[in-house]
């Protein structure tokens, strides 16, 4: 770890300046520590968020749901508000982790998390987004972990946060504040990047760029949802792949809204949009939806170790989807 | 008489534990501490080209950086009897010797400073090049050789058998055959290696995570060429090592020789990501079974190839064969064991090195066995019960086997277990039911100890023994609690000290056999010491009796014809002015080695769920039944049973190094990749202790425990993996992987 | 606000009592307990926020007190092993754990403490798969889960 300075910013325009003079921020923590204890970044400084007072949740006029940036996610999974209207969300921020980590992390951090990828944390191997134009060590390696989806030559890192695949399901957005003091708000499911031939760029995020809050559409809350995960063991482990799913049917039981999206196979929250198709209209049976689910590995890519990956994740969206549906 | 042993007493150092004041060997406070931090090859086989030391040195708080080119040529003097911990060939790495690459890890060069992170980041800017040389990272089992003769004294063999296993499994009726991969585990205790080094003058004191103070001692001493006397080694407690703390590792010498060179204390504390590289681990291992039988289920034939891999600059070998040469009968019976060499870190013992390994393929095979012959696997286990150690020639100095299956398919329920695979199911869950017998040898070694009786009531007791969980401290204060007839409250058991009487290796499971007797030992040697003391004295109340005539009793001495009521050993101490008196005493193996083969047993039941969709494996309970001679502290003897339980839990569903080939080099060297498992993972486990009391292996009557509650854990498991799916998953770990592909 | 710096003079509240430290920016506060305050109670596993060792409660909240820096630490409430009990009197979770042998080696123990406490206090101990859910943060590698959860699970009872 080289040594760098430590300061702590009042506001966005202070944060947005310290980064634009090299700063990378740091909230919660809890992956910025282990990158900086495995040597993995070499920040000249860091930025403390924590004063900006981004947490919390709150109902906006319209039913949307609004999560400050700095929500701890233990405070997340906990908001009755979550629990109640945005079951998937709540569902993976408790199965993220463990206990001590959720008192720690944000979600805005959460968003960010770097990859698991075994040779990105292990500074002595190639890597193509730690170090670029190093290689990709992954695609001939240990790769069980990697990523079926959205892989690149360059790189089939996986992304490992949970929540992002809920939110995609979800149909949230990213507020955004620029290094200018402007706003935008990003799709989650556009936020993170495909890693192509830029590894490195992982999202869409700018110098000084600062994420203030996560909007939850009303429409959103009016569905029901679920995220199922699956590890190695039985908690505090990285999803192996997991599912996440929003679901509303109408009057007569036939899908009428429906978003599902899958995590721990892909270098960003992957949308199933065709498993979506093959649903919506439709009345959810169980063949139906092992058929539909099927589509789930269209385009996989797979390699030595993670091959499993593909019928995991099928069989992943299918017991999500049964689960919601009452039908598992 | 008042029973102590036997009785389940809670830990002595409990509170200790539980409040944050025992000190582990991190934790030692010295003025002056400095911290030093290496910096380890990134390549699996060369050479050292150059190393660039210039910014580590120009860093902040930097005291020293040093490397081959300025390490102190040490003696490396060898030990003339190798100690069992040690690899029994090859030379262990001489640290900062030469230029030479061995394997990804080596240490090439280390850092002191004023603080750890002025360490840690000037490590991270030596700048080493090097030159590559081909290097041998891949297992194949074909390259198998014999190990050296060295291993095979060691008992460590290269083939053992009996009759004719070739032409008996030709013509026997019933057959199987496989092959069980066990990959390489990491022992992952919690607490990572450290050590403090301090000289003072001549004299240099280790704080040392250590199995074995007095082995610690002896290794530094021929490392550098010391005398032993000018050496002490401390080791209050060690948080957890599981065979790691055995041997002295490359990472002491460092310490000690970065303590020189800064002229104070220095501690190197390992990441968890150098443990991977700096300490051994569980090697990877192949196996190849064939099992003869006629159609009653009798074992005809039984060939068992084990095939390690093993580090080229020292070869570590292990007594895989053990449990294949008499855990059944069997007349004609063929093992044969070889190793692969490898560029890597050198393995070393894993709870149950080897024989785990060894119980895995055969209990595995025991289980395809009873498929293909239709029978209940535990009817088979039955049917093939080794009355006596068929490859020694000898009876067991115990055996309650047939008790520990008895009482534990009882228990858990055996009889409910529908035959065919897959017949247990709950919409898309599988349960199966599985098992596996567990054995392991029991040894016992030299070692001794001293009591001292003090005139407040209390009894000191010491000896350089270890405590790395299992809880000497507390078994070892009943044994000289029972054997002084005083309160465990008035007892002290004081360990992990150089400075305390001798003891053995804390491994092996054999600390209580070994040790306990010579606490025993110390004990009646203290109050045989008291007794002449007051019996040579001008007054008191056994002055001039003869020496049969006072005896200990009630926590003091008496007369033996019981007249007359027995004197606390307090009063007595008062009554002669005496502030304390102290004896030592030992224990050293006796016959019983020629008479008798010696192990503990145990059945282990299981009960899986199988996520068919999923892919995933999770075991709602467990239940073991254990013959372990005499039970000291059923309270801690349970927490090892189900500690092993866990252990095997882990092998069986989630441990596995992931080692890429290109770098030589275990990728998953964490604790968020490499996965052990979690409270979640462990619903409900049961241990019970069939009563057996063993005074033909040793006079307190116990046999081991610590390794045998591993053994059976994996098998058990996967047998039950393939009771629940008809998967019959041959290599571990059961991941969804393996059931999905 | 303060000037970016590499070196800082804090003041650490620790189980009541201030402290003053010199720490880099760099010293997380794990490292802060262990070496310059020698609370060594809390322990160093793994450094990665993956084993749960170093388990301290910050304003009554469990964390892993390796994944923050000790800077970021200040004005906050440190809890550690070591302000558990009072005098010789164990609190009923330190109590808890030694009657049901919720350990072996003890170097964990101070982490799997500090989170049941911390589960007990946030009302998340309510059944035994509850109990095993919320102390899975924490790794015991001697295995006494069993063990840790009926220690945990008559500690509930007691305080509650």
């Amino acid at each position: 770890m080289q040594p760098f300075t430590y300061v702590p910013v009042a506001d966005a325009a202070g944060a947005a300046a310290r980064a634009l003079a090299g700063a990378q921020f740091i909230a919660g923590g809890t992956d910025m520590l282990q990158l900086l204890q495995e040597n993995v970044v070499q920040p000249q400084e860091l930025a403390d968020l924590n004063g900006l007072g981004l947490a919390g949740i709150t109902e906006e006029g319209d039913g949307a749901l609004r999560l400050g940036a700095l929500t701890r996610l233990q405070e997340a999974a906990d908001h009755p508000l979550l629990r109640e209207r945005c079951a998937v969300a709540a569902e993976a921020l408790a199965a993220s982790a463990s206990p001590m980590v959720r008192h720690m992390a944000t979600l805005g951090g959460n968003l960010l998390q770097r990859t698991r990828c075994l040779y990105f944390r292990d500074v002595s191997t190639p890597c193509n987004k730690r170090q670029p134009g190093s290689g990709c060590s992954a695609l001939e390696g240990e790769n069980r972990h990697n990523a079926i989806l959205g892989g690149s030559e360059h790189c089939i890192a996986v992304q490992p946060s949970d929540l992002p695949v809920a939110l995609v399901a979800l149909d949230a957005e990213v507020l955004i504040q620029g290094a200018g003091g402007a706003e935008r708000w990003v799709p989650v499911e556009g936020f993170h990047r495909l890693p192509g031939d830029t590894p490195e760029i992982e999202t869409v995020m700018q110098d000084g760029d600062i994420i203030l809050a996560i909007r939850i559409p009303a429409h959103a809350t009016r569905c029901r949802s679920h995220y199922v995960k699956v590890r190695d063991r039985a908690s505090f482990a990285w999803a192996l792949c997991s599912a996440a799913v929003a679901l509303r049917l109408d009057g007569e039981g036939r899908v009428a809204e429906l978003r599902v999206a899958a995590g721990g196979v892909a270098t960003k929250p992957w949308r199933l949009i065709r498993v979506e198709q093959e649903l919506l209209g439709h009345r959810l049976d169980r063949d139906r939806v092992r058929l539909a689910a099927v589509w789930a590995s269209e385009g996989a890519v797979t390699r030595s170790g993670n091959a499993y990956k593909a019928p995991l994740l099928q069989h992943t969206v299918e017991r999500a989807i049964l689960e919601l549906g009452g039908l598992a | 008489m008042n029973a102590i042993i036997g009785q389940p007493v809670s830990r002595v150092d409990g509170p200790a534990k539980v409040t944050g004041h025992a000190t582990y060997a991190a934790e030692f406070s010295l003025p002056g501490l400095a911290y030093a931090a290496m910096v380890l090859a990134t390549i699996p086989r060369g050479h050292v080209r150059s190393i660039d030391r210039r910014a580590a040195e120009a860093a902040p708080g930097v005291l020293a950086v040093m490397t081959h080119e300025d390490a102190p040529r040490l003696p490396y003097k060898q030990i003339a009897q190798r100690p069992q911990v040690d690899a029994q060939s090859g030379e262990q790495l001489h640290v900062l010797q030469d230029d030479q690459v061995r394997f990804n890890g080596e240490p090439v060069a280390v850092v002191v400073a004023e603080t750890l992170e002025q360490a840690v980041h000037a490590a991270e800017l030596v700048r080493v090049e090097y030159a590559r040389s081909p290097a041998v990272t891949i297992f194949d089992a074909k390259q198998g050789r014999p190990p050296s003769e060295s291993n095979a004294k060691a008992g460590r063999v290269p083939e053992l058998g009996r009759g004719d296993a070739e032409g008996a499994m030709a013509g026997a009726p019933v057959r199987v055959e496989a092959r069980y991969v066990h990959p390489r585990e990491h022992h992952n205790a919690i607490e990572p290696h450290v050590t403090i080094a301090h000289w003072e003058g001549e004299n240099l004191t280790l704080y040392d995570k250590t199995q074995w103070v007095d082995n610690d001692r002896k290794e530094i001493a021929h490392v550098f060429g010391l005398e032993e006397g000018n050496i002490r080694v401390v080791s209050p407690f060690v948080g957890g090592a599981f065979g790691s703390a055995l041997r002295t590792w490359p990472h002491v010498t460092l310490a000690v020789m970065a303590a020189k060179r800064v002229g104070r204390p220095v501690r190197l504390e390992l990441t968890r990501r150098q443990l991977y590289m700096a300490v051994g681990f569980r090697p990877h291992s192949e196996q190849h079974l064939r099992l003869g039988a006629d159609k009653d289920g009798r074992l005809v034939a039984l060939q068992h190839d084990v095939v390690q891999q093993v580090g080229r600059y020292e070869e570590y070998a292990e007594t895989a064969l053990s449990p294949t040469s008499h855990l059944y009968q069997c007349d004609n019976l063929h093992a044969r064991y070889r190793l692969v060499e490898m560029d890597t870190n050198s393995p070393c013992p894993m709870r149950a090195p080897g024989v785990v390994t060894g119980v895995l393929g055969l209990e595995m095979a025991m289980d395809e066995l009873a498929v293909e012959l239709g029978m209940d696997p535990l009817e088979l286990r039955l049917r093939n019960y080794a009355e006596q150690d068929q490859q020694k020639g000898l009876p067991w100095s115990s055996k309650e086997l047939r008790a520990c299956y008895e009482t534990a398919a009882e228990r858990f329920g055996w009889a409910r277990r529908k035959p065919e695979p897959r017949s247990m199911r709950e919409g898309g869950t599988l349960t199966g039911y599985g098992m596996a017998t567990a054995i392991y040898h029991s040894d016992r070694s030299g070692g001794s100890a001293s009591v001292a009786l003090t005139g407040n009531g209390m009894a000191v007791v010491r000896s350089a023994a270890s405590d790395m969980g299992p809880g000497t401290y507390t078994s070892m204060t009943q044994v000289a609690a029972e054997t002084l007839g005083l309160p465990v409250d008035h007892v002290r058991f004081e360990l992990g000290d150089t400075n305390l009487p001798y003891a053995p290796v804390h491994g092996g499971s054999i600390t209580m056999a070994s040790l306990g007797n010579a606490v025993v030992a110390a004990c009646q040697a203290v109050q045989g010491k008291l007794a002449s003391l007051v019996r040579a004295a001008q007054q008191g109340p056994f002055a001039g009796l003869a020496e049969d005539a006072v005896v200990a009793r009630e926590g003091g001495l008496g007369r033996a014809d019981g007249t007359g009521p027995a004197v606390p050993y307090a009063e007595l101490l008062r009554q002669h002015n005496l502030g304390w008196v102290e004896a030592e005493g030992s224990a050293q193996p006796g016959e019983e080695t020629k008479k008798y083969s010696s192990a503990a047993f145990g059945a282990i039941f299981v009960e899986v769920r199988v996520d068919e969709l999923l892919g995933t494996v999770r075991v709602p309970r467990m239940v073991g039944a254990y013959d372990v001679g005499r039970v000291i502290n059923p309270k801690t003897a349970r927490s090892q049973c189900i500690g092993g339980m866990v252990g095997g839990l882990g092998m069986a569903l989630e441990e596995r190094a992931e080692w890429d080939a290109r770098f030589g080099k275990v990728m998953n060297a964490n604790l968020a990749e490499y996965l052990v498992p979690v409270n979640a993972d462990v619903p409900s486990l049961e241990a019970i202790f069939v009563p057996n009391d063993d005074r033909d292996f040793n006079p307190l009557g116990v046999k081991g425990l610590a390794e045998v509650a591993i053994c059976g854990v994996a098998p058990a498991i996967a047998n039950a993996v393939w009771h629940a799916t008809g998967r019959r998953i041959r290599e571990l770990p059961i991941t969804p992987e393996r059931l999905l592909g | 606000m303060p000037e970016p710096s590499q070196n800082f003079s804090l003041t650490l509240r620790v189980n009541g009592a201030e402290h003053r430290v010199a720490v880099d920016a760099r010293t997380t506060l794990l490292d802060a307990l262990r070496d310059r305050l020698h609370l060594t109670g809390t322990k160093k596993g793994c450094a990665l926020g993956q084993c749960g060792a170093c388990t301290v409660l910050l304003d009554g909240r469990r964390v892993v007190s390796c994944l923050m820096l000790a800077v970021m630490a200040e004005g906050r409430q440190v809890t550690t092993i070591e302000g558990l009990a009072r005098g010789d009197d164990l609190h009923p979770v330190q109590a808890a754990f030694v009657e049901h042998d919720a350990f072996q080696c003890g170097y964990c123990t101070p982490g799997q403490i500090m989170s049941a406490v911390g589960a007990i206090s946030e009302g998340r101990t309510g059944s035994d798969d509850e109990i095993r859910e919320q102390m899975s943060g924490n790794l015991c590698r001697c295995g006494a889960y069993t063990n840790i959860v009926a220690a945990v699970r008559d500690a509930a009872a007691r305080e509650g």
